[in-house]
């Protein structure tokens, strides 16, 4: 029945776009987060999606193949006041463009509802179905 | 009288192949971001053709043939859109396009269960005579 599957392509594309919400407000989170050394300073996380083929190579849904931690390299302030400058007197912070992630997460939230609008039609077709013949 | 078998006409092969592009669509929709991804869609009008004609069915002339199932050879009618607004990553999925799509099947699913739905009404009258 083509309709459960429908189910499954719209959840696992659900669970796809709420990991990259996940990932984006992890970065918006962490975007002023300054370190005292340029390595444990905070790298933002990207997803990336492929597609989910069944054994007759269909493609049937989506998954996050990989989480991607940017290279981007952290920005280098003077701010010898910080606690946890460094002995020059500068902190480190994460290379984040805030507008960037809120863009991102924009399109994740409206994919999400694409999805949650699929299930619900098909949803409601099943059950005009199964009242075929009353 | 004719046989029972096309009794429903062509709703109840129109139907089953409706589900199946829904479940296409469900997917180009699901894979709207995902990179290098290119939108497909059943040619819904060649496909219930064979379905109905049955010009690629092969024929039984023995009684131990086996039948060859309508959906050996469907991935063959499946086809990629023609993208209007091609992405910089590959994907070829319009979203709204996809959505206007999926509504529209929807609607004619419906149509064609509105037909069905009253075929089997009449019959069941005709059966009670009441």
């Amino acid at each position: 029945m083509s309709f459960f599957k429908i189910f499954d392509v719209a959840g696992s594309a659900m669970t796809a776009q709420s990991l990259r919400l996940n990932t984006t407000a992890s970065n918006i989170a962490n975007a002023q987060n300054v370190s005292g050394n340029p390595e444990s300073v905070y790298r933002a996380k990207y997803t990336e999606f492929s597609t989910v083929l069944n054994e007759q190579s269909e493609a049937t849904g989506v998954k996050v193949d990989s989480i991607s931690e940017s290279e981007v390299a952290p920005l280098k302030l003077f701010d010898p006041k910080n606690p946890i400058a460094d002995k020059d007197g500068y902190v480190y912070k994460p290379d984040i463009s805030v507008i960037e992630e809120m863009a991102n997460m924009i399109s994740a939230s409206r994919s999400y509802q694409d999805n949650v609008d699929v299930m619900n039609t098909a949803k409601q077709l099943m059950m005009s179905t199964l009242k075929l013949g009353q | 009288m004719a046989g029972l078998d096309n009794i429903f006409g062509i709703h109840e092969q129109a139907l089953l192949l409706r589900a199946k592009r829904s479940a296409v669509i469900a997917n180009n929709i699901a894979n709207a971001d995902t990179p290098n991804f290119k939108a497909k869609d059943i040619d819904f009008m060649s496909m219930l053709n064979k379905e109905m004609n049955g010009a690629e069915k092969m024929a039984k002339t023995n009684g131990k043939h086996i039948s060859v199932t309508a959906s050996s050879n469907d991935n063959a009618l499946m086809k990629f859109r023609v993208p209007t607004q091609p992405s910089i990553d590959g994907n070829t999925v319009d979203i709204d396009m996809e959505k206007a799509r999926f509504a529209e099947n929807a609607v004619q699913y419906q149509a064609s269960f509105t037909f069905l739905n009253g075929r089997i009404k009449g019959l069941m009258s005709a059966i009670r005579g009441d």
